[in-house]
C-alpha cells in the first residue's frame, strides 16, 4: 500500500462522512413536515394579509383511520354566536389529497351555534387543519394529525 | 332523484337550538381516479348545499371532491318561527335537488 492510497481511502471516508453528517442534517427538515404549498395557497386565499391565530376552533378527527374513503370530522367553534360576534365562515384544508380544500361553509348568527359535521376522503396520513373566520374579520384555526391506513382515491371503481 | 335523509326536529321551543343533519346518496366521483383500462373517470360531485329557514338562508356549504360519497352535513340553528326548511344541493353535470321539512315552534 503506498502512502497515496491511504490519502485517497482517507478522502473517501471523509467524503462519506461528510455526506452523511448531510444526510443527518437534511433529515430533520423532511421530518418537520413542511406545508405542502398548494395548501398553503389555498390558507392564503382565504386569510389574506390577516393574522391566523391558533384558538376558539376545535377540529375532531379520528387519530388513526382505517379507511380514507369516510372519516367522520366535527369543527366547532367557540362563539356566542350573537348578532355582534358570530362566525361568518368555517374552512377546513388537506395536505396530501389531490386538492387541498376540503368543505367552506358560511353561516351566521341564525345557526346559534358554530358547528359542523360532515364525513371526508383522505388520501393519505397528513395534516388537517380547520379554519374559522369571524365577522370580526380575525382568523383562528386549529390543526389535527391523522393516520391513515387505508388510502381514498387508491381502490378501483366498482 | 337522488334519495335523501334529512332529520329535523319536528316540535322545538322557541329559542331553541336545534341540530339538523341531512345525507344525500351522491358517487361523489372525484375526477382522480381511473376505470380499468386507464382513462380517467370526469369528476361529478355536488358542489354547493344551501339550507334555508323560511326563505332565510342559514346555512351554505361549498363542497369539494375531498368531501365523502353520500354527503352527510349537520349543522345548528335556532327555532324561531313555524315553518318550513328548505335544503337545495347543486352539482357537477346540472345536479339540481331541492327538499323541504318542517318545523313547529311552541
Amino acid at each position: 500500500m503506498t502512502a497515496d492510497d491511504h490519502a485517497n481511502r482517507r478522502q473517501f471516508l471523509i467524503g462519506a462522512a461528510s455526506l452523511a453528517g448531510g444526510m443527518i442534517t437534511v433529515l430533520p427538515v423532511t421530518d418537520a413536515r413542511a406545508t405542502p404549498d398548494t395548501m398553503q395557497a389555498a390558507i392564503k386565499k382565504v386569510v389574506g394579509s390577516s393574522a391566523l391565530r391558533k384558538g376558539k376552533v376545535t377540529l375532531r378527527l379520528p387519530p388513526l383511520v382505517e379507511n380514507g374513503n369516510s372519516v367522520a370530522m366535527d369543527v366547532a367553534v367557540e362563539s356566542p354566536m350573537t348578532a355582534n360576534d358570530y362566525v361568518r365562515a368555517i374552512h377546513v384544508f388537506n395536505e396530501k389529497n389531490p386538492q387541498p380544500n376540503v368543505v367552506s361553509v358560511r353561516l351566521g348568527p341564525p345557526a346559534g351555534q358554530a358547528k359542523l359535521s360532515t364525513r371526508v376522503r383522505l388520501a393519505d396520513s397528513q395534516r388537517i387543519m380547520a379554519i374559522a373566520e369571524m365577522n370580526d374579520g380575525s382568523f383562528w384555526s386549529d390543526e389535527v394529525d391523522v393516520i391513515v391506513t387505508i388510502a381514498a382515491c387508491l381502490e378501483d371503481p366498482v | 332523484m337522488a334519495r335523501t335523509l334529512i332529520n329535523v326536529p319536528p316540535k322545538a321551543k322557541k329559542g331553541e337550538v336545534i341540530a339538523i343533519k341531512t345525507l344525500i346518496s351522491h358517487e361523489m366521483e372525484t375526477g382522480y381516479r381511473h376505470d380499468n383500462v386507464g382513462k380517467a373517470i370526469p369528476r361529478d360531485i355536488i358542489t354547493q348545499f344551501v339550507c334555508t329557514y323560511n326563505g332565510l338562508e342559514i346555512f351554505r356549504a361549498d363542497l369539494f371532491p375531498a368531501i365523502a360519497a353520500n354527503p352527510f352535513i349537520s349543522f345548528f340553528t335556532i327555532a324561531t318561527a313555524s315553518g318550513a326548511f328548505e335544503f337545495k344541493w347543486t352539482g357537477d353535470n346540472g345536479f339540481s335537488q331541492t327538499e323541504t321539512a318542517n318545523i313547529t315552534v311552541e
